[in-house]
């Protein structure tokens, strides 16, 4: 157990969990403001609800000793999981890092599905899926399953996290279907500046999603934090440019949209690559998925926020560029392809394709499962409504305006205007 | 010269505006309004208040338009705005007193005939 280790796992963790209810900002300012509420509370809500999955079981079925492919019910509701070592800090530690990774994983899904599911189907959604989905590919990763034997390098997630959430995401915008005023209206972000503090805190909390996943105070993880500073700016630097040479004008979503895109792509590299590559990777991480962009606009895929262009799109070429730029100077196990070592490039492949064809083939037949018991979707009209008002009962701009109080009278008197109101319409 | 005034649901306003542009209506103005209807009232918790919504949000648009636009222009607000639920809003022909042109002084019909409209005519 080593105290400096603990120290910067406990900071990780805090910052990990910070970026949850950042890309509810991050997704809230890019709906209608009559769905900004409903946007938000999906990440919020997994904080709840994905975190208490994983303490009961997803903790688990992910890192207990089990098969190759998944973990074991040996560590069920924390049966074992203490203040004893696991490497060089406390057990209990660790499980709570990998918690936050397990929230946010659940919540980067709902950006595909904005504007019109319906909130309990949602919940019921993340909560399954972070145990049917995201605990057995955090097994085959870290867990020592079979990709960690195969020798796949995934740092922070790139394959985890992004891929795995950006395939859900693909299959959950098909299942669900378009909003209903999608390639109608034009839908325009109602908040900007939410989305820029949003991708903003994202960045920040980053930092503990990469150089934490170091797991301890090493200098992988000065590395890993080098890395997360530089890619992203590449990536926003590449992204700008093209903003400007393709429209004349750089916008401020496109900057948000490029800092998360970059992010995204450094987080398998992190700890693998040196800084040169991580620049390398982050200017190179801007093209598809800024064209993934532009392409998926043209289609009937309503994807709402782009969580497949962002997440699916970035990761797979972070993960696949990881297996081009790794270099063991800098990371004393292995090099990339550009480095001597070909077939790291064709593992990476492997743990890419595996986890799109799980995550993508598990989330269809869950959403199945619960569109069965439940209807998916909001009704046409509450859809028109709003979510915040028809889902939460609530308002995120409420004006006050002829809100009347409800108190707890008896039997309060009807209105005296009522009768003559209803006399004067002509119809009744 | 009538005055249109149609009170619309506010996500009902693109298919509207939509249907008012094939119908060659140009020229209206829109604000955000409150009102209440027949509709039922919408109920809101906030922490432990709870709050019944009497006043739902609504758009208005008012067209002024010379006497033969009159019936394409409510034709077209009644086939677009219609949901069927209680809350579609209403349309109120007004008659007109007056009406200027504040760029060209141009009164009555002149003033509500488009630019376009006036040169082909």
């Amino acid at each position: 157990m080593n105290a400096a280790d603990t120290a910067w796992m406990l900071a990780s963790t805090a910052l990990v969990l910070l970026m949850t209810p950042a890309l509810g900002f991050f997704y809230g300012g890019l709906v209608r403001a009559k769905n900004s509420l409903n946007t938000i509370m999906m990440s919020v809500a997994a904080l709840g609800f994905v975190g208490v999955a994983w303490a009961l079981i997803g903790y688990s079925f992910a890192f207990a000793p089990g098969s190759r492919f998944l973990g074991a019910p040996s560590f069920a509701f924390l049966r074992g999981v203490g203040l004893e070592a696991q490497g060089t800090i406390p057990h209990l530690l660790f499980m709570c890092y990998q918690a936050t990774f397990a929230i946010i994983t659940a919540a980067l899904i709902s950006g595909a599905i904005v504007e019109r599911m319906r909130f309990g189907p949602y919940l019921a959604f993340i909560t399954l899926w972070s145990l049917i989905v995201y605990a057995p590919v955090a097994h085959w990763v870290w867990g020592g399953g079979w990709l960690a034997k195969l020798g796949a390098l995934d740092f922070a997630g790139g394959t985890v996290v992004h891929i795995n959430a950006g395939a859900a995401a693909l299959v959950a915008a098909m299942v669900l279907g378009p909003r209903k005023d999608y390639g109608r209206q034009a839908i325009l972000p109602h908040s900007v500046p939410f989305t820029v503090l949003g991708a903003s805190l994202l960045w920040f909390g980053w930092f503990g999603f990469n150089a934490g996943s170091a797991l301890g105070a090493r200098p992988s993880a000065a590395l890993a934090f080098t890395n997360t500073l530089f890619a992203p700016a590449a990536t926003l630097v590449v992204w700008t440019l093209m903003d400007l040479l393709r429209t004349g004008k750089v916008t401020a979503v496109g900057g948000a949209t490029a800092i998360v895109v970059g992010l995204v792509a450094v987080t398998p590299a992190a700890g693998f690559v040196g800084p040169l590559g991580g620049l390398a990777l982050g200017a190179l991480a801007a093209f598809p998925s800024y064209y993934a962009l532009l392409f998926r606009a043209r289609t009937r895929l309503d994807d709402s926020l782009d969580v497949v262009a962002a997440h699916g799109v970035g990761g797979t070429v972070g993960a696949l560029l990881t297996g081009v730029l790794a270099q063991k100077v800098w990371n004393g196990a292995t090099d990339g392809a550009l480095f001597g070592n070909p077939k790291q490039l064709g593992i990476q492949a492997v743990a890419v394709l595996a986890t799109i064809a799980y995550s993508a083939t598990l989330t269809w037949g869950l959403l199945k499962v619960i569109a069965a018991v439940a209807a998916l979707r909001a009704a046409v009209p509450d859809e028109g409504l709003g979510l915040d008002v028809s889902q939460h009962g609530e308002e995120a701009y409420a004006s006050g305006e002829g809100a009347i109080l409800i108190l707890d009278e008896p039997d309060p008197p009807a209105p005296a205007v009522a009768p003559v109101l209803r006399a004067e319409g002509g119809r009744s | 010269m009538k005055l249109v005034v149609a009170i619309i649901r506010p996500d009902m306003l693109t298919s509207v505006l939509e249907s008012l542009f094939h119908a060659e209506v140009r020229g209206l103005t829109i604000s955000r309004v409150q009102g209440h209807g027949g509709e039922m009232e919408r109920v809101e918790t906030y922490r432990g208040m709870t709050v019944k919504m009497d006043l739902s949000e609504k758009v208005r648009l008012e067209i002024g338009v010379s006497d033969h636009f009159v019936a394409p222009t409510v034709d077209a607000i009644l086939s677009s705005a219609h949901t069927g639920s209680v809350g579609d809003g209403k349309v109120f022909v007004l008659p007109v007193e007056k009406v200027y042109r504040i760029r060209t002084g141009e009164v009555d019909q002149d003033a509500v005939t488009p630019m376009e409209a006036a040169a082909t005519a």
